[in-house]
């Protein structure tokens, strides 16, 4: 028996109970409750830190820990840099960066992996400068690329253990509560961010917009956030997000959206309930137009449309076409606008939409996926990572989680790119498995997945131009023939990662 | 089954990107332009450029035509050279005025098929009227030669020498479409229609082609890939148009069987102009990719 702050005998110990601890104050095991109640006119709880600087010490970052970042913010992100710079000069280092993706506007990471702040990098892609900085093999340990489903499944299974979290939001209020469709740097869904909120240790909000408590509906919410910075912009506007993304006049692109949307028709998977994702790319986005038009002329309406949400997808939910968005990336201004405004338009989890491990993600339930690819090979193995110069300029994405998940993977591409074929013997990388794409649409011929006899024999009954994939090789190296071969050095720059954790392939250094 | 030549995309001759993919659109023939789109320090480049790709690329069927400079230009000559060892199945004459102005070439070529040991006759012509001169002798331009296939109407030179412009209903050009189509009609050739330049206005250039559609002519010239589609639609057979046809067709093979040499359908004679119609009918759907199978009747 003891006597608690509450002046009541309480025992130590109870069969069943064995480890009672007495109560000792209504603050003492609380801390984040306010020990000001019943005092009027004070300010009211909130977790907002001063600068950046503060919330790095206060979430207790130590040398050789793990921050993590999104890229919703694209081609406009500031928060990562602005964040690298602070840990920079507070003297932390040999840091694992885990970010969902890495951007154009990420070149300045190359001075923190120069200067040992940032030692080894999980991320989905790489570009520019700071791929071609990796390619050119200035980093001691290989970047680890992960799709964005493996992503998922990485943070939630503990395999990337992120210490503290720092994430950019368009609007929060005092306690956490943050949504991606309000303030000047909207970017809509907040997918990739809801993952790290949820696992990582802390969590740091970076806002340029403090909003009246409580910012409902929110994405991440205050039982997930330690600490909240306001800072005066997060990001720049014009890089975030494009107005509505524009149809294609590229006849190339129209054709091959043609011929993907034919595809589609007849594929049998085109029927009323049935379910798509299309990429931003040209070709793809063009299909969407054909999609629609057929829709309206057969009477069929999709019970969903997943993924990278575009403004066509928008305008076909909004017209009735599409009854569900499930959106873990908004592609454009339209998309943030809809999610923002449309009952049916839902924000889902990087790990709801593909993470292999959880109990049941959304590419599992999708009926057509359309996807680009740099190269694909005679296996129909697909690469979205390395150029034809064997150096970084891409994102794993979805790419792989899409295209196993769904029952009908079509990659469009054009079968000359430039000067060089997109159809190969063996892909330079490879992300996602041939075992896993079902059709290739390109603008001089289509081939199916010899393992697809299905959808083979169905198109069969089109007037569609049908080849084998070596065919269309072969057509393509008449024209551009064949490139040398590039060189690499012995040393492992990147490490690709499966979506269930395996790695599928790696990439070397070039040789300058 | 008569060749189909709906759509002749033009291709500017200076450009290796656009020559290598000028097929893959489909239309009916791709027009290699060595004239009005390449300027004249590119000349010889853009006929080089064209010569190799006739020779190396494949063209998977689809119907190729070389727009050659004027003979009265320092580049005529030499582009007629050239292509005839290049081998499209079409040479193209522009601002024909008169029938000497194909003989001309003609003679050129024939000359030229003889000295490069190539079997003669082969390359066939087609003729641009682009003036008022050629419009009044649009018959005799039309039988001047063997090699002739068609004759096409180039508007813009044409509403210039006519001292007014193009509008959007086509009433400035209307005597010089109907004059090329009906000499085309009286000569057993083709008659093409003119170019429509303001790409990004497809209801207009559905009109016009409706327009030309109903005065008879073969199909139209395009400067762009995006202007294929809506031409093929409008010349697709309607559903109605070819169960017809292939009733008419069914009563000829129930004829034959029946070794009568009269046809009937429904109670009515089917005399030739209906055949050939009904010929025609089924030969656009196939091309229109309509799928007519005609072991079903």
């Amino acid at each position: 028996m003891a006597k608690n702050a509450a002046n009541r005998e309480i025992p130590l110990s109870l069969p069943g109970f064995e480890n009672i601890k007495p109560f000792e104050g209504a603050f003492e095991n609380t801390p984040l409750v306010r020990r000001d109640k019943g005092v009027r006119n004070v300010p009211k709880l909130n977790k907002l830190i001063d600068t950046v600087e503060q919330a790095v010490i206060k979430a207790g970052l130590e040398d050789g820990m793990t921050i993590s970042f999104h890229h919703h913010f694209r081609n406009g992100d500031y928060i990562l840099n602005m964040v690298l710079d602070v840990i920079s000069n507070l003297g932390i280092k040999n840091l694992t960066l885990a970010s969902s993706s890495l951007t154009a506007a990420h070149t300045p990471l190359i001075e923190h992996i120069k200067n040992g702040v940032v030692t080894q990098i999980y991320t989905s892609g790489l570009r520019g400068e700071l791929g071609e900085f990796i390619s050119n093999g200035n980093m001691e340990n290989p970047v680890l690329i992960h799709s964005h489903g493996g992503r998922a499944r990485n943070i939630e299974t503990g395999t990337i253990k992120i210490d503290v979290a720092f994430l950019g939001v368009p609007s929060s209020d005092v306690y956490g509560n943050s949504n991606g469709y309000t303030g000047k740097s909207a970017c809509g869904s907040l997918g990739y961010a809801k993952v790290d909120a949820e696992f990582a240790e802390k969590v740091v909000l970076i806002t340029d917009f403090l909003v009246e408590y409580p910012n409902t509906p929110f994405s991440i919410h205050q039982d997930q956030v330690d600490y909240i910075v306001k800072v005066d912009s997060v990001g720049d506007p014009e890089g975030i997000s494009t107005g509505a993304t524009r149809m294609t006049k590229n006849p190339r692109d129209l054709l091959i959206a043609r011929n993907a949307a034919e595809v589609v028709f007849a594929s049998g998977y085109f029927e009323d309930g049935f379910s798509i994702q299309t990429g931003s790319g040209g070709a793809s986005l063009a299909t969407t137009k054909h999609l629609r038009e057929e829709m309206i002329k057969r009477g069929i309406k999709a019970s969903f449309a997943l993924g990278g949400i575009t403004s066509q997808m928008v305008k076909l939910h909004e017209e009735g076409l599409i009854r569900r968005l499930l959106d873990t990336q908004s592609f454009d201004l339209d998309a943030v606008k809809s999610i923002g405004n449309n009952r049916y338009h839902t924000e889902i989890s990087a790990s709801y939409y593909a993470n292999p491990l959880n109990k049941g993600c959304a590419v599992n339930k999708l009926n057509v996926v359309i996807l680009s690819a740099l190269e694909i090979d005679t296996e129909f193995n697909v690469n979205v990572i390395t150029g034809s110069d064997g150096v970084l300029r891409g994102a794993s994405g979805g790419h792989s989680d899409t295209a196993v998940g769904s029952g009908l993977s079509i990659i469009v591409a054009p079968l000359i790119r430039g000067r060089t074929a997109t159809v190969v013997d063996k892909v330079q990388t490879i992300i996602t498995p041939g075992e896993t794409v079902d059709v290739l649409v390109t603008d001089r011929g289509i081939a199916v997945n010899p393992r697809r006899k299905d959808i083979l024999n169905r198109l069969k009954a089109t007037a569609l131009p049908l080849y084998t994939i070596e065919e269309l090789k072969e057509k393509a190296q008449r024209v551009a023939g064949t490139p040398e071969t590039i060189e690499f050095e012995e040393k492992i720059v990147a490490l690709i990662e499966y979506r269930d954790g395996t790695i599928i392939d790696v990439i070397r250094q070039v040789k300058s | 089954m008569e060749k189909l030549r709906r759509t002749m995309l033009y291709v500017p001759g200076n450009n290796a990107g656009m020559v290598k993919d000028a097929h893959i659109y489909r239309s009916d023939s791709v027009m290699f332009d060595l004239e009005d789109s390449v300027s004249i320090n590119e000349k010889d480049s853009a006929r080089l450029l064209i010569f190799n790709a006739l020779r190396t690329l494949d063209y998977e069927g689809i119907e190729t035509v070389v727009r050659i400079n004027g003979l009265d230009t320092p580049f005529g000559l030499d582009d007629i050279k050239a292509m005839v060892r290049a081998r499209p199945d079409i040479i193209r004459i522009p601002k024909a005025d008169s029938a000497d102005d194909i003989k001309e070439v003609e003679a050129i070529i024939e000359a030229e098929e003889k000295l490069a040991g190539l079997e003669s006759g082969s390359i066939k012509l087609m003729a641009a009227i682009e003036g008022p001169l050629g419009v009044i002798n649009a018959y005799s331009i039309a039988t001047a030669s063997k090699r002739l296939v068609g004759i096409a109407l180039g508007a813009e030179d044409y509403v210039t020498n006519m001292k007014t412009k193009r509008y959007a209903d086509g009433m400035e050009i209307l005597f010089a479409r109907s004059q090329i189509v009906t000499a085309a009609r009286a000569a057993g050739i083709y008659a093409l229609d003119t170019v429509y330049s303001d790409i990004n206005n497809e209801e207009g250039f559905i009109n016009e082609v409706k327009l030309i559609k109903q005065l008879g002519f073969d199909g139209k010239s395009v400067i762009s890939p995006r202007q294929i589609t809506p031409v093929h639609r409008i010349y697709t057979p309607e559903q109605k148009e070819i169960d017809f046809a292939l009733r008419v067709i069914e009563a000829i093979h129930e004829a034959e069987e029946h070794g009568s040499g009269v046809i009937s359908l429904d109670g009515k004679m089917v005399d030739k102009p209906i055949v050939d119609r009904a010929e025609r009918v089924l030969a656009m759907a196939k091309a229109s990719g309509i799928m007519v199978h005609e072991d079903d009747i």
